[in-house]
């Protein structure tokens, strides 16, 4: 790669999301803008080789991308006939603005962007697949590749969010306070999400989906700059940085799952635990916690040694008060089993195995067969790893419980 | 202004004339409310009970509703407001959620209006 295609896929992956957003507030059309977008970086290339790198790449592909646009517009009357995207201007449009060589201030729309992807009226994989394509400028095979699912399936996907968009007129613009928490934790989900699905691959060999996860962790990155005042997306990114910290040592060289208690923690990174337990600390300062942050001060817990447990149960217990969900309860019984022993922690998870929502979870047989073990009983443990074992479906967790199995059963 | 037709889906047989006083009252204050968050209700319908319904498919006609389900569609009204978010916090509010609920969806071909 040369200096300026360097460039280019730098401003690719720094700017896409804002020439996007704001080129889709002149074409009213999400399909248009992409189209444009996606035009103005080859444009670059060349104009770039030709003149140098400009000083503000994305000033400039946000204005030959909203040319191209206008140009497209004037040209062809049949867009009009399309469903505009609904924008909801915040000033007085000016028709010259997008045509001034040197526009004082393009607008920032990234949050519209984002809310717009996340919107709830859209399915959560459509969501998911919107953000990528549209937020984050992933091509659709990468992301049907990262969602296991045909190029053709992903397509179509993203070409019915975005015909939904456009025909059931869900509006492009940041909610109103209101409405603001329930769509932020939309956004916040599709972010996690994306992050758990790299992080854990729900199947086939590999770990860790390394893109997903950066592109997760930048995702958050961006939404704090643009939303610096709301707790749970500095709870989100500090979560997302200190489970991040330990990737490298969360597989060994043959890519087996290595135990958090087993990690070699020279391997973790000690500048992403640091800033994720000042962004945790600083949610909580704000007095108004919610559950990213909550897991976030988890995961700061699990990053010193030796683990403060007594203080991660009472954190279970303040997530639970929040965020009243089974899988919350089966990792408070695992803390609870280094507070109070194995024995107690097994009775909260066999009350667990009633509930209904965790049928088909491999961390609950995952869970009872590590505290059997623990306390000799090496029969049913052996049972309990059998059935996780038939739940688990990545292949490093599956190898992991196997091992386990072959030692009780030795 | 887009325009959606807001389906009202209740417990079957959803007979008008089985409402309970509570759930009238709620009716009688929708149009208000309706209106407070900037929709426009532009023409609406009550359906008589699904056990009125005659369903013809193929050549087939059969006593009842189209599709046999615990809810059956018990009327439906056209609804203008400037956005989708409009449309449902209209929709969250329509008494219908409280034992069914109601499904939003834009009508085909309005008149487009440019940007909004």
């Amino acid at each position: 790669m040369n200096e300026i295609e360097e460039a280019v896929a730098d401003a690719h992956r720094r700017e896409w999301a804002f020439v996007l957003a704001a080129t889709a507030r002149v074409t009213g059309d999400l399909d248009l803008a992409e189209e444009c977008v996606q035009d103005a970086y080859l444009a670059a290339l060349d104009a770039w080789t030709r003149d140098g790198v400009p000083g503000k790449p994305g000033a400039w592909l946000t204005r030959t991308a909203t040319r191209k646009a206008l140009d497209l517009l004037r040209r062809d009357r049949v867009f009009r006939a399309k469903l505009p995207l609904l924008v909801e201007l915040d000033v007085e449009p000016d028709p010259d603005m997008s045509l001034t060589d040197e526009p004082d201030e393009i607008p920032d729309d990234r949050l519209r962007l984002i809310f717009t992807c996340c919107h709830p009226a859209l399915a959560r994989e459509a969501q998911v697949a919107l953000t990528l394509r549209l937020v984050c400028g992933v091509a659709t095979p990468d992301i049907s590749r990262a969602f296991l699912v045909s190029e053709t399936t992903m397509a179509a996907r993203l070409t019915r969010a975005k015909k939904k968009i456009a025909a059931a007129r869900i509006p492009y613009r940041v909610p109103g306070a209101a409405d603001l928490p329930e769509r932020l934790d939309a956004v916040l989900s599709v972010i996690h999400l994306l992050y758990t699905t790299g992080h854990t691959a729900p199947s086939g060999a590999g770990l860790v989906r390394a893109d997903l996860v950066d592109r997760a962790v930048e995702l958050a990155r961006m939404l704090l700059a643009l939303m610096p005042d709301e707790p749970e997306v500095r709870g989100l990114l500090a979560l997302l940085l200190l489970t991040d910290a330990r990737r490298a040592a969360r597989t060994d060289a043959e890519g087996r799952l290595v135990l958090l208690e087993d990690q070699d923690r020279s391997l973790w990174d000690r500048a992403a635990i640091a800033e994720g337990r000042d962004l945790a600390v600083a949610a909580f300062r704000t007095g108004r916690v919610g559950r990213y942050a909550v897991q976030a001060a988890i995961a700061s817990l699990h990053a010193v040694t030796p683990t403060d447990w007594p203080q991660v149960v009472g954190l279970y217990d303040l997530l639970l008060r929040i965020w009243p969900s089974p899988v919350v309860a089966l990792n408070r019984a695992v803390a609870v089993a280094m507070v109070e022993g194995p024995e107690k922690a097994l009775a909260e998870v066999a009350r667990l195995a009633a509930d209904d929502r965790l049928a088909g979870y491999h961390y609950l047989p995952a869970v009872r067969a590590d505290l059997l073990r623990r306390l000799s009983r090496f029969g049913e443990a052996a049972d309990a790893y059998r059935a996780a074992i038939a739940l688990a479906d990545n292949e490093a967790e599956r190898e992991f419980l196997e091992s386990r199995l072959a030692e009780v059963s030795g | 202004m887009p325009q959606y037709a807001v389906i009202i889906h209740s417990p079957a047989p959803a007979d008008p004339a089985a409402l309970t006083p509570d759930y009238l009252a709620l009716l009688e204050r929708y149009p208000a409310q309706v209106e407070e968050l900037g929709g426009k209700e532009i023409a609406g319908f009550a359906l008589e009970a699904s056990t009125t319904a005659t369903s013809v498919r193929g050549d087939v006609v059969t006593d009842g509703p189209f599709a046999e389900a615990k809810e059956v569609v018990a009327g439906f009204f056209v609804l203008e407001a400037p956005d989708l978010d409009v449309a449902l916090a209209v929709a969250k509010l329509n008494p219908a959620c409280l034992d069914g609920g109601v499904e939003v969806r834009p009508l085909f071909a309005w008149a487009p209006d440019g940007r909004a």
